[in-house]
């Protein structure tokens, strides 16, 4: 039973059968990936998933290094894929496997032509001293999505008007 | 709960207090926000782990609550919220095509 404390879960539905929610999902990881959540930034990347339990979740960058920040835990077509999370919560790799947390995904379908998807992330008390690091990380370029950015010019436009 | 720093001005006002503890009024100071407004979210804010104060003299500073793993699920709530859009938004586009191309044969 999952500690809901230490777990985040999120939901969606897509209109696609299953099967290609799953394919786009995981063989297509990097169709999808939001660009500033990779982990080697100042250059194009690209997100590669080996489809197999053992396999590796891993980025290669244009100048030709790469990073690998997971592995296939549970390879189960097209029902359910559990990967690990070894990046600390400063959007750093996690050298320590064991402050990894782990991703659990799964697809249901709801008729032939519409997939829910269930994404489980937990064990995040496992990072450690995450708070911390999350708080430099908040702190620093790009620690936020991009909206908070546009809100922050918005406020400051509204103080010099 | 977990969806506290989903408003924009409480994420303002939590980015303020991870660069230093600060009082209502030092908050209302800095932002577009009147103090009774800072006082709603900071209480928002507090119940969701995020933040906590304390008394000091006669004021009461807020700050980042260090021992709460309630920022790191907020952070990664939202990081999994706007990948599953790009994925839905992804997969619904890649499927139209592949019907339409299903269809033109």
């Amino acid at each position: 039973m999952t500690d809901v404390r230490t777990a985040v879960s999120v939901s969606t539905v897509v209109d696609a059968p299953i099967e290609r929610a799953f394919a786009v999902f995981t063989e297509d990881i990097a169709s999808w990936w939001p660009q500033e959540h990779h982990m080697l930034q100042g250059q194009e990347s690209h997100m590669v998933l080996e489809p197999e339990v053992g396999g590796r979740i891993y980025e290669t960058g244009a100048d030709g290094s790469d990073c690998q920040w997971s592995h296939i835990l549970v390879w189960e077509p097209p029902h359910r894929v559990v990967f690990t999370w070894e990046i600390s919560p400063q959007w750093s790799l996690e050298t320590d496997s064991a402050k990894a947390s782990e991703v659990e995904v799964r697809f249901a379908a709801e008729d032939d032509r519409r997939t829910r998807v269930d994404v489980e992330h937990r064990n995040l008390d496992r990072h450690g001293e995450g708070w911390e690091g999350l708080r430099d990380a908040i702190a620093s370029p790009g620690g936020w999505p991009l909206e908070l950015h546009a809100f922050e010019q918005r406020l400051g436009a509204e103080k010099v008007a | 709960m977990l969806d506290a720093l989903g408003d924009p001005t409480r994420r303002a006002i939590f980015e303020q207090l991870a660069e230093r503890p600060s009082a209502v009024v030092d908050l209302a100071d800095r932002l577009p926000v009147s103090r009774p407004a800072v006082s709603q979210h900071l209480k928002m804010l507090r119940e969701a782990g995020l933040v906590r104060d304390v008394q000091v003299g006669t004021r009461r500073v807020y700050s980042l609550d260090p021992d709460g793993l309630a920022g790191l699920r907020d952070y990664l709530e939202r990081f999994w919220r706007t990948a599953l859009h790009s994925f839905k938004t992804r997969v619904e586009r890649e499927n139209r095509e592949k019907e339409q191309g299903e269809a033109d044969d």
